[in-house]
C-alpha cells in the first residue's frame, strides 16, 4: 500500500471524486497549472480540464459566492483559499448564504460546497498565514466544520465531506502536511462525519484535540507510559456538529479531561467542550477540567511562534495536575 | 510575453477610450423618441407588460397598506420602478435563473413566484422563499450586493453544463460601491460568463444620493472596467428597458458573455416602510419623478396608439386589485410554521447534537399550548 502524507491524501481524495462525480469542480487562486500553493491540487486540471480545476481571479468574496451559486445549482463545487488568514472575507457568504441557503428556502436550494483551508501555525509563514480560527466557524449554524489530524483521516473526511449535502468547512493542518506518511488505501471509502475518532485507549485522563496539536498530544500520552498514567486520545474531527458523547463516554471512564488546542483560549473551542462536559459530565469528573491551548494574543510572527504553540511538556504537566488533583 | 505592444514612437497618448449609451424610445409624456422596436408595435406584447406593471403596483400599494395595519412587516416597496422589474421579468426565460436583491417583486411574479409566497417572506416566513413555481432561482437577498458573486456562480454552472441558459442578477447603485459587485464583474468578464448584471439606479441607497456613493459618470462604465459592455436605459420606458435587455439576453445566451444594464429610475416610496425619506429628500424632487414614473408613460403611448382605452384600463385596475385581494387572503390563511420547523431545514438530516435542542423546542411549544 502506499504511503502519503497529508498533503498527498487530499489530492488523493480530490482526484478520487473529480473521477467519480462529474458535478465536483475545484476552483481557488493558483489551483490549475501550478497546482496550489501547497499542491494540493497537483496534475489535476492536466488530467481533469480547465473547466473541473479552475483558476480564479485573486478575490476570495468571488471564489465562496460563485462556490454558493454554483452549489445552489446542484455541482459540488470544492473551493481552495490559499491560507485560513485570507478567508475572513467569505465569512459574509459562508455564514449569511451557504449556512442557510437550505433552511431559507425551506430545502429548495442546497449548498453542498466544501471550502478547504490550510491553517495554524508552526511553519515559519509571514505575518496572517498561521491562525487558528475554527471556534469562529463552529459557531456558525447550519455548517460542518471538519479538520483532519492525520493522512487517511484527511483522505476519508474529505471525500465525506465533498459527498456532504451541506457546506463544509475543511480546515488542514499545514504544520503536518508532509510531517507524517501513513498508508492510504485509495478506493474512495468515505469516513464517518459528525464523529470523535478515539485514537488511543486509557483509562485515567481523556486527552481531546484536533488538527495538528493530536501530533503533541499523542507523543505526550506515549511519555506518560512512563509515569504509569493511561491516555486516552480522542481526535475530535468534526468540530460542529460535535459528537459529545464520544468525549462524555471517556471521561465517565478516565474522570478527568484536558483540551488541547492551538487557538487561542478564550472562546476557543475547547471552552464548548468543557462547558458541555460540566453540563453532561459533571458527576464523572474526579478533577477541574483542563485546557492547553494558544495564548489570548495576536498570533506572533515566526521567532516566537513556538512560544505561542502549545508544547508536550504543557501537555504532560496540565496531565500530571489532573490527575493529582485532590 | 504578455503585456501592451506598442509601436508608437509617442512617449505619452490615449490608448483606450470608451461611449456609454442611453436608450429611450418613449420620453416622460408618452411621446415617441426615434425608430421604435417591434416590440412597441406589437399590441399582444405590450399590453402584458403593462398590466404587469399594473398588478405590480397593486401588490405594492396593498403590501404597504398590510405594514401600516400590522398584518406584514417591512417590505421594500417598488414604487416607480416596475418598468424594469416588469421588462425583465417578461424577456427572461424560464430555464434561466433570476438572483435577485430585494426590490424586484415584478420580475419575481412573472417567473412565477406567487404573491402569496412573497407576503409570506415579508411576514417572517422562511416558506415564502420556497418557490413553487422557479425552483432554481435564488430567494431575496438582504446583505447588500452579495448576491452578485452568487450570480456568477450561477452562471458559471451553466457554463459548465453547456446549457443556453442566463443567469440575471438585479441590484441597486449603492451596491455597485461594494466589492462584491467589482468581484463578480471580473470575473463574469473574465470567464466570459452568460450573466446580465441590471443595475437598478433608483438614485438613493437609503438617505445617500448617487453622488455620494460615486463620482463615476455613470454606473454603466464601471463594466468596462471589468471587460463587457455598459450601457444605460430609460429604467421608466419599459420598450427601451425590453428592447435593450433581449439584446444583452441573447447576447449572452450565444455565447457572447456578458453585458451591464444600468436602468435610470428612480425611488418614489420610501426606502422601506421602516423608512422616512421626507428627512433627506425635497418634495420637488419627488413632484419632478412623479411626473415621469413608468406606468402613466406607457398608459399614455397605448392609448395614443390606440392600443388601449380609459375603460378597459378600468377594468384591468380592478382585476389586479381582486387578484391581489385573493393572494393577501391566501397569505392571511396561512397558519404559521410549526416552530420546530427551525430545526428541519438546518442540515439535510438533523445531527444528533442538535436532537436535544428540538426536543427543548417542542417542550418549550408545547407549554405556550398549554398556557
Ligand atoms: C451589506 C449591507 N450593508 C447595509 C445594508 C443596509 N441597507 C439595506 S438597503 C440599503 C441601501 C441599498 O441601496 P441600493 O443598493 O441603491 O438599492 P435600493 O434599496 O435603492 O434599491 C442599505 C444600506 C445591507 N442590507 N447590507
Ligand atoms: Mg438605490
Amino acid at each position: 500500500m502506499p504511503e502519503l502524507n497529508l498533503i498527498e491524501a487530499v489530492n488523493k481524495a480530490l482526484a478520487f471524486e473529480l473521477a467519480a462525480d462529474e458535478n465536483v469542480v475545484i476552483l481557488g487562486e493558483d489551483v490549475g497549472v501550478n497546482g496550489g500553493v501547497f499542491r494540493a491540487t497537483v496534475g489535476l486540471q492536466q488530467r481533469f480540464g480547465e473547466q473541473r480545476v479552475l483558476d480564479t481571479p485573486l478575490a476570495e468574496t468571488l471564489i465562496a459566492g460563485v462556490a454558493v451559486g454554483m452549489a445552489s445549482q446542484g455541482l459540488r463545487p470544492v473551493a481552495e483559499i490559499q491560507f485560513m488568514g485570507f478567508i475572513y472575507s467569505t465569512v459574509d457568504q459562508i455564514l449569511n448564504h451557504a449556512s442557510r441557503l437550505r433552511n431559507r428556502t425551506r430545502g429548495r436550494l442546497t449548498c453542498p460546497m466544501v471550502l478547504r483551508a490550510p491553517y495554524g501555525g508552526g511553519i515559519h509563514a509571514p505575518e496572517h498565514h498561521s491562525e487558528s480560527y475554527e471556534a469562529m466557524f463552529a459557531h456558525i449554524p447550519g455548517l460542518r466544520v471538519v479538520i483532519p489530524s492525520s493522512p487517511a483521516r484527511a483522505y476519508g473526511l474529505l471525500l465525506a465531506s465533498i459527498r456532504d449535502p451541506d457546506p463544509v468547512i475543511f480546515l488542514e493542518p499545514k504544520r503536518i502536511y508532509r510531517l507524517i506518511k501513513q498508508e492510504v488505501v485509495d478506493n474512495g471509502d468515505g469516513l464517518p462525519l459528525d464523529t470523535c475518532y478515539t485514537l488511543r485507549q486509557g483509562s485515567d485522563v481523556t486527552l481531546v484535540s484536533w488538527g495538528a496539536m493530536l501530533h503533541e498530544t499523542q507523543q505526550a500520552a506515549e511519555q506518560l507510559v512512563n509515569d504509569g498514567i493511561s491516555a486516552e486520545v480522542i481526535d475530535v474531527a468534526t468540530l460542529k456538529p460535535l459528537d459529545m458523547q464520544t468525549i462524555l463516554d471517556s471521561v465517565s471512564k478516565t474522570g478527568r479531561c484536558v483540551i488541547v488546542h492551538e487557538a487561542a483560549r478564550t472562546a476557543g473551542f475547547g471552552a464548548e467542550i468543557a462547558a458541555q462536559l460540566l453540563e453532561h459530565g459533571l458527576l464523572s469528573l474526579l478533577a477541574p477540567v483542563k485546557r492547553v491551548t494558544g495564548y489570548d494574543t495576536v498570533m506572533p510572527l515566526y521567532r516566537l511562534e513556538e512560544f505561542y504553540l502549545p508544547g508536550v511538556d504543557q501537555i504532560i504537566t496540565a496531565v500530571r495536575e489532573v490527575v493529582e488533583f485532590g | 510575453m504578455s503585456g501592451p505592444q506598442r509601436n508608437s514612437n509617442n512617449a505619452r497618448e490615449s490608448i483606450t477610450s470608451f461611449d456609454i449609451h442611453f436608450t429611450r424610445y418613449i420620453d416622460n409624456d408618452g411621446k415617441v423618441v426615434g425608430a421604435l422596436p417591434d416590440i412597441a408595435k406589437d399590441p399582444d406584447a405590450l399590453i402584458p407588460l403593462y398590466r404587469a406593471m399594473v398588478l405590480n403596483r397593486a401588490f405594492d400599494t396593498k403590501a404597504i397598506a398590510l405594514q401600516r395595519t400590522g398584518k406584514l412587516g417591512t417590505y421594500a416597496s417598488s414604487l416607480g420602478q416596475e418598468a424594469v422589474f416588469i421588462a425583465v421579468g417578461a424577456v427572461m426565460k424560464k430555464q434561466d435563473v433570476l438572483v435577485p436583491y430585494y426590490r424586484e417583486c415584478g420580475a419575481q411574479f412573472l417567473r412565477g413566484v406567487t404573491m402569496t409566497e412573497l407576503l409570506l417572506y415579508w411576514a417572517g416566513d422562511e416558506r415564502g422563499m420556497d418557490y413553487a413555481g422557479p425552483r432554481e432561482d435564488l430567494p431575496i437577498c438582504v446583505p447588500i450586493a452579495s448576491q452578485i458573486p452568487q450570480a456568477a456562480g450561477v452562471a458559471l454552472a451553466m457554463k459548465y453544463r453547456r446549457e443556453p441558459r442566463v443567469a440575471v442578477t438585479m441590484f441597486g447603485d449603492g451596491a455597485t460601491s461594494k466589492g462584491d459587485f467589482y468581484e463578480a464583474a471580473n470575473a463574469a468578464g473574465v470567464w466570459n460568463l452568460p450573466l446580465v448584471f441590471v443595475v437598478i439606479n433608483n438614485q438613493w441607497a437609503i438617505s445617500v444620493p448617487l453622488r455620494e456613493q460615486t463620482r463615476c459618470e455613470t454606473l454603466a462604465q464601471k463594466a468596462i472596467a471589468a471587460g463587457f459592455p455598459g450601457e444605460q436605459v430609460d429604467g421608466n420606458d419599459v420598450i427601451a428597458v425590453f428592447d435593450r435587455f433581449s439584446a444583452a439576453m441573447e447576447k449572452a445566451r450565444t455565447g457572447g458573455g456578458p453585458t451591464l444594464i444600468e436602468a435610470i429610475t428612480y425611488r418614489l416610496s420610501d426606502h422601506t416602510t421602516a423608512d422616512d425619506a421626507t428627512r433627506y429628500r425635497s418634495d420637488e424632487e419627488l413632484r419632478t419623478h412623479w411626473e415621469r414614473e413608468p406606468i402613466k408613460r406607457l398608459r399614455q403611448y397605448l392609448i395614443t396608439t390606440g392600443y388601449w382605452d380609459q375603460q378597459r384600463d378600468e377594468q384591468l385596475q380592478q382585476k389586479c386589485e381582486l387578484e391581489v385581494e385573493q393572494a393577501t387572503q391566501a397569505y392571511l390563511d396561512t397558519p404559521p410554521p410549526e416552530p420546530e420547523s427551525m430545526f428541519d431545514y438546518l442540515y439535510a438530516n438533523l445531527p444528533g447534537a442538535l436532537q436535544p435542542q428540538r426536543d427543548d423546542l417542542a417542550k418549550k411549544v408545547k407549554q405556550a399550548c398549554q398556557s
